[in-house]
């Protein structure tokens, strides 16, 4: 289509006409405006001068924390805790590595036109893994062990997000797709595994991983508490991961199956070239939203004894060394989770829309 | 017709290119995994808790639980069962489910509706607290409620008091209690009558528009029978009701209603976190209402409160019911965060004292994961049948 010859002529509205418009168009906005004006006004003013005008940002202990305001010394000096729990710190730049690689990654997603950026949004969901496997543990390639019970902070929650999605992904394709099937059995038991862990909350599902896995292994068997943790976590995610994909292949216009079988492909190939491609496509928002409330999820972890970056801030807040630090630990784990999920969030409604094809209607 | 084709290709399909043979063979041999695959569970678990020395069975039910709950809605001590004990863990997961159910869904509506709002600032304020609290993890916010803000009140002695009779402090919030006296059945005996006076009304003015096409204010006039009819009965019974007044003895309070701040701080956190999705929702139900409806009510001269209370409110629910239901569901299911604090719900009563007392982790994760697959599966069946009921009826 053309571009019109003229653009329309660009509204002018001053300041006052917008207020009036937007703020005072009756009696009662105008009513209206003013107490949620008076109360906003006094209520934002307290909380800037805690968070900043009024905070301690220098020092070294918690006698330095005089002011009326926040202590945020008390953030600074536990950060290495709060970010990396109790991994040695001469390790730590193995942790580094990983957090990099992931910046690497990802950030190249939300910048349009970025070159070779699917490539790297790959390599994030297929190399990424492999290489922290190796790296995070270590115990091989000359890397010293740290176990699992010293991970912590920030890079345990990451860490059980990033597995429990990446781990759930093909479960949960794999369920979709039994899910879909004309097999009355396979349909019968992928509807009940499906239906029976998205009803049940997830701190039931960990429980479970923490106290009947044990006892479902054969004898000499186990695992270690994380790792258990992630196995419930991946068997609950996968169970809401394969409704968001069933809502992408039932988005498929009936016509798609039907060509796909008139050219005569067999019920993989069909699935694997025509139908997944499109719907994996459709449901990227879907997955991304899935990620943000399992990212919020993972604090649960700590309620059976795993040091995510909510636990770690739990338990420094405890810390007699440090009095009355409650709010200033929370406002920071708050703040840390809504960078990401708020982000992540931002990014999932944009491809939202570019992704859009006019499947749905 | 049939018969020749079967003729002329006597052989068929080789038996493993059959679609009808190979989704027999599949079917089998999922079944015989699940099977296998449950079966080795089982026996290593028989074997497992053998080793052990965990006995096996409900029968642990019957047993004295020997420990305190701190929140009862039955009567409830030490001296009774195990199955007591679930019993007490359900009801105080209902209880908070229920009181997070009913705000969540009134303040959610109000955010949703602000949302929309044509004033900019309130309509921004809404979208701060949405984009806000939801992104922000339940728990945290829960630790925030309870350990931050309730955990900083003052001890019971330096209660903060209103008129003598509510008290806040750092063991709870006290109510008083009202103690319905002789003569107040009277009252609900009057409750009843204004409700089925309300019905009747209804029907007739309904009755009486198709006839003459005159309104009748019915909401108006309900209300007013609604509130008067008992208010009537209670003065002629005399004020049948007393209220009993929490007091301090000792070092804590006696009498009266107590919330406890568990309670309260998983309430307040489960309203708020769940009022954002809940906002969302409604926003876009409402935003779902094609403009042309609205434009089509004014057209036939519907006032504005008519407008919206017959053409949109109507085809806004029928958007909004299903991902409702879920954010209910959602919201039972997180409830069940309460173990982080010590609020004496199923899973911290039930799945965390009398599993570590038991060690019967099988029957009792078993119960747990049952009862709340049961209430999911109740809720969403009472939704589906509401839903059915305002589903567009095509014809």
């Amino acid at each position: 289509m053309a571009e019109p010859m003229l653009k329309p002529p660009k509204i002018a509205i001053s300041p006052v006409d917008w207020m009036r418009r937007n703020l005072f168009s009756s009696w009662y906005n105008s009513l209206l405006t003013i107490v949620v004006g008076y109360l906003v006004v006094t209520s934002v003013g307290p909380v800037f001068s805690w968070l900043f005008f009024e905070a301690t940002f220098l020092g070294t202990d918690s006698s330095d924390c005089t002011g009326t305001g926040a202590c945020w010394l008390f953030i600074s000096q536990r950060l290495n805790f709060f970010i990396y729990g109790f991994y040695p710190d001469e390790f730590q730049w193995r942790v580094n590595i990983m957090f990099g690689l992931l910046a690497v990654c990802f950030v190249p997603q939300f910048i349009e036109g970025f070159p070779w950026r699917k490539w790297f949004g790959l390599f994030g969901l297929t190399g990424l893994p492999v290489v922290g496997y190796f790296l995070v543990p270590g115990g091989s390639f000359g890397l010293e062990a740290v176990e699992s019970s010293k991970w912590g902070g920030l890079m345990l929650t990451l860490i059980l997000a990033y597995i429990g999605i990446i781990a759930s992904l093909p479960i949960g394709i794999v369920l979709a797709l039994g899910r879909r099937s004309e097999m009355p059995i396979i349909r019968g038991i992928c509807v009940v595994f499906i239906e029976v862990w998205r009803a049940v909350p997830l701190i039931t599902v960990l429980f479970m991983a923490s106290v009947m896995l044990p006892l479902f292994l054969p004898d000499g068997m186990n695992f270690e508490k994380l790792m258990r943790a992630l196995i419930g976590i991946t068997l609950w995610q996968s169970a809401y991961m394969a409704e968001v994909i069933r809502g992408g292949l039932q988005a498929i216009p009936r016509g798609q199956y039907e060509a796909a079988d008139a050219l005569g492909l067999g019920y993989w190939k069909k699935t694997g070239l025509i139908i997944l491609p499109q719907a994996l496509k459709m449901v990227i928002p879907g997955i991304v939203n899935t990620f943000i409330s399992l990212f919020k999820d993972t604090t649960l972890v700590l309620i059976i004894g795993l040091f995510d970056i909510l636990g770690t801030v739990q338990s420094t807040i405890t810390d007699p060394a440090w009095q009355n630090v409650a709010i200033e630990g929370y406002v920071f784990v708050a703040f840390c989770f809504w960078v990401f999920c708020f982000g992540i969030s931002r990014y999932s409604q944009n491809l939202e829309r570019k992704l859009d094809t006019g499947h749905k209607t | 017709m049939k018969k020749q084709t079967t003729e002329s290709r006597p052989a068929g399909p080789k038996p493993w290119y059959d679609p009808r043979v190979r989704s027999l063979v599949f079917q089998v041999v999922a079944i015989a995994l699940v099977f296998w695959g449950g079966w080795t569970l089982v026996d290593n678990t028989l074997s497992n808790m053998e080793n052990r020395g965990i006995s096996t069975g409900f029968g642990f039910l019957k047993e004295t639980a020997g420990f305190g709950i701190i929140m009862s809605l039955v009567p409830y001590d030490a001296t009774m069962t195990y199955g007591r004990t679930f019993f007490v863990g359900l009801m105080n997961t209902l209880l908070v489910s229920a009181m997070g159910v009913v705000t969540a869904t009134i303040l959610g509506f109000i955010i949703g509706v602000a949302r929309l709002s044509r004033n900019w600032l309130v309509a921004k304020l809404a979208l701060v607290y949405i984009e806000v609290i939801r992104n922000i993890p339940l728990l945290l916010q829960i630790f925030f409620w309870y350990f931050a803000v309730l955990g900083s009140l003052p001890s019971p002695r330096q209660s903060v008091e209103v008129g003598g009779s509510f008290f806040l402090n750092n063991r709870g919030l006290y109510l008083p209690e009202p103690m319905t006296q002789e003569g107040f059945g009277l009252v609900w005996g009057a409750v009843i009558v204004a409700i089925v006076a309300v019905i009747g009304l209804r029907a007739w003015a309904k009755k009486r528009q198709l006839a003459t096409g005159q309104i009748f204010p019915t909401f108006r006039v309900g209300i007013a029978i609604l509130v008067i009819l008992p208010v009537v009965a209670y003065l002629s019974a005399g004020a049948p009701l007393e209220w009993e007044l929490p007091a301090l003895k000792g070092f804590n309070f006696a009498g009266g209603i107590t919330i406890i701040p568990e309670l309260a701080a998983l309430w307040i956190a489960l309203s708020l976190y769940t009022a954002s999705f809940i906002a969302e929702i409604v926003r876009s139900g409402i935003l779902s209402v094609s403009k042309g409806q609205t434009e089509a009510a004014k057209a036939l001269g519907l006032p504005g409160g008519l407008t919206l209370r017959l053409v949109v409110i109507p085809q806004a629910m029928r958007v909004i019911i299903p991902p409702l239901t879920s954010q209910y569901l959602n919201l039972t299911k997180n409830s069940s965060l309460a173990t982080a604090i010590g609020y004496p719900d199923l899973v911290a009563v039930f799945m965390g004292t009398t599993l570590n007392q038991t060690g019967q982790a099988v029957e009792v994760v078993a119960i747990t994961m049952a009862v709340y697959l049961t209430i999911s599966l109740l809720i969403s069946l009472f939704m589906n049948i509401y839903n059915r009921a305002v589903a567009i009826k095509e014809r």
